[in-house]
């Protein structure tokens, strides 16, 4: 059976999503779209130019790709919310990340305002997916106020200090209903690959790729990481144990009862 | 303001630490030892400012490029500036512009404004600084905030480098569309300040120390400090620009800080700068304040050479202006002997060349960063 996470009623294959702020240069976009397979983009209205002909930003996305436009920069979800809105005038379709930041060293988010924000455009049918400070009971309101899907962060933005939150958000992968996607601080394929083999919807990555030598193939084997841990999250991932076990545990196990 | 909340407090307690607190010993073998430590603390700049070995220097070039890539990705940031007015009632003994020179003086209409602001948008560029110089009657915040509606008509980001205002001033610009503020504190030294700032408003060393913090109060979004570098000593300049874009940072921290790093040039009054700054101080400067300062732009103007200033890219750079001129109409009215600059340009190179040249570093030109 093909598995598809499906997000806004929209069917995604790939569970590689790209974040774009930091390339090099724009037609990095693109090809590192077709090396990875990514559906998903995400870009930073702040950035999108659409009255420049040759810096628009939009235009190095490949048709086949979702635009999740986000609203970096955004203090407060007042202008979260403006920002949403004019994303979607200027052409960046439904779906929008809300990212209200007000803290510009670490980056952290501001769960409170993003709630407020995710209510708001809910409401008026974006397709709205919070960046999130890792907690439960704050994702919990963020779905009862309609939101596709929350993208808990793995580690500090730029950090590629890998899955540090993995004991918050695994809890919220096992409570939540929908997509829990795991995005900033995920430096290399194997953390990826953990978020996925602990049931994450999603791994979002940019600065990995950028900060690598080589940041088209590193998206490839990103890609491919995603999809190695979300095949061992389907096959079901098998716990740890202690110290050695045989292979075959159950050896001599029915004969033992006989003679009982 | 009280002055006990200000970053006045800050630097009346840290003034005396130069040249008092500099390591003992091998200076070489402390900013090393920096150099392994998983953050830079003040201490610790002090340590990366005293060093003077090539060593240290390009293991601390290697840190901050790699600390730049990881934190601002390949991307430079792209402005230029538009002098509104040359009048000025300080005189500030360095700058061209200053009240005792004699040299033709303007205003630009709103008509021209729009003209330069056409000129400038036609190049692609989407973020504009507008100057004029330290005159609140001939330049008062009515005719800038006039200019800032018709600039935002084509510019996502208008900043502002003009004299100091109140909170309540800067709470008119920011609602006039007004969200960054460049405000240069040229000289930390406050003794040194006094002595080559004779007269005008300027000369209130505290007024001017706490314009940003202002500014910020009044909700602004972006603020770039600096030292104008050659006024006093190059290492306790940087340390207290450092320590004041740490202290807006802290107070302020959903503002984006900048630092630039302007070095003095050449212009009308042909003023001597009192302390030499070389290229190698440059670029030990740059590292140091991005070690210290990992999350903070640097910014880098038109005032260094072309080659030098594509070298410090790599170092930490994230801002650079593009196709600047320093004279009042300078982008679309023909030079005029009488009408002059208020500091040389080294980097003459128009917008597009600058643009390939990022390019052809492996930089993305970032023209738009606003709404």
């Amino acid at each position: 059976m093909e598995d598809i996470l499906e997000i806004g009623g929209r069917k995604i294959k790939s569970r590689f999503f790209l974040g774009t702020g930091k390339f090099p240069r724009k037609s990095m976009i693109r090809e590192v779209v077709e090396t990875s397979g990514a559906e998903v983009v995400t870009v930073a209205l702040r950035r999108v130019d659409t009255s420049s002909n040759d810096e628009n930003v939009l235009d190095h996305i490949p048709k086949t790709c979702v635009i999740m436009a986000n609203t970096s920069g955004a203090r407060n979800a007042e202008e979260a919310i403006r920002i949403a809105r004019l994303a979607r005038a200027a052409g960046c379709g439904n779906w929008i990340k809300i990212e209200v930041i007000p803290d510009n060293k670490y980056l952290l988010p501001d769960n409170e305002e993003t709630l407020k924000a995710t209510e708001v455009l809910a409401k008026e049918g974006f397709t709205v997916l919070p960046y999130m400070n890792p907690d439960l009971v704050c994702a919990l309101k963020m779905v009862k106020a309609g939101a596709a899907a929350v993208m808990p962060l793995g580690s500090l933005i730029g950090s590629n200090r890998g899955f540090r939150t993995e004991e918050v958000v695994s809890v919220m992968i096992k409570e939540i209903d929908i997509p829990v996607i795991v995005d900033a601080g995920i430096g290399r394929p194997s953390d990826a690959a953990r978020c996925m083999e602990m049931g994450a919807g999603a791994v979002l990555v940019n600065t990995a790729l950028v900060t690598s030598e080589n940041p088209v193939d590193m998206a490839r084997a990103f890609s491919m990481a995603v999809t190695a841990g979300r095949i061992s999250y389907l096959s079901g991932l098998p716990c740890q144990f202690d110290g050695a076990r045989a292979s075959s545990p159950f050896k001599g196990f029915l004969r033992t009862i006989a003679n009982g | 303001m009280d002055s006990n909340e200000t970053f006045y407090k800050l630097y009346s307690e840290n003034k005396n630490r130069f040249p008092g607190s500099l390591p003992l010993g091998n200076i070489d073998d402390s900013a090393f030892r920096v150099l392994m430590l998983r953050e830079v603390t003040s201490g610790g700049l002090l340590e990366l400012l005293a060093a003077s070995s090539d060593s240290v220097i390009e293991v601390a070039a290697e840190r901050a490029h790699a600390l730049t890539v990881r934190n601002f990705g390949k991307v430079v940031h792209l402005y230029t500036p538009m002098y509104l007015s040359n009048f000025c009632d300080n005189e500030c003994v360095y700058c061209g512009f200053k009240k005792g020179n004699i040299i033709e003086r303007k205003t630009l209409t709103l008509d021209e404004v729009r003209r330069e602001s056409e000129f400038i948008s036609g190049k692609g560029l989407k973020n504009v600084l507008i100057l004029t110089g330290g005159s609140r009657k001939e330049a008062p915040v009515s005719y800038i905030k006039s200019c800032v509606k018709v600039l935002r008509e084509k510019f996502n980001s208008v900043s502002i480098e003009v004299y100091e205002l109140t909170t309540d001033e800067y709470k008119e610009l920011i609602d006039a569309g007004v969200d960054g503020l460049v405000m240069y504190q040229e000289v930390y030294d406050e003794d040194m300040y006094r002595r080559v700032h004779l007269s005008g408003s300027k000369r209130n060393y505290e007024f001017r120390l706490t314009a940003p913090e202002r500014a910020l109060s009044a909700g602004i979004r972006t603020v770039n400090i600096g030292a104008l570098l050659g006024l006093g000593d190059w290492r306790r300049e940087t340390f207290f620009t450092a320590l004041h874009a740490a202290y807006l940072e802290k107070r302020f921290p959903s503002a984006e800080i900048s630092v630039s790093v302007p070095r003095i040039r050449a212009q009308v009054s042909s003023f001597e700068p009192c302390c030499k700054v070389t290229d190698r101080n440059l670029v030990q400067i740059v590292t140091s304040l991005r070690l210290f300062l990992p999350r903070v732009g640097i910014t880098l103007s038109t005032r260094e050479r072309a080659s030098l200033r594509d070298m410090l890219l790599s170092v930490g750079v994230t801002r650079m202006s593009a196709g600047s001129t320093t004279r009042v109409g300078g982008h679309t009215m023909p030079a005029d002997e009488n009408r002059t600059e208020q500091f040389e340009i080294l980097d003459v190179r128009g917008v597009d060349e600058i643009k390939e040249m990022l390019k052809g570093k492996g930089y993305q030109p970032v023209f738009k960063d606003w709404i």
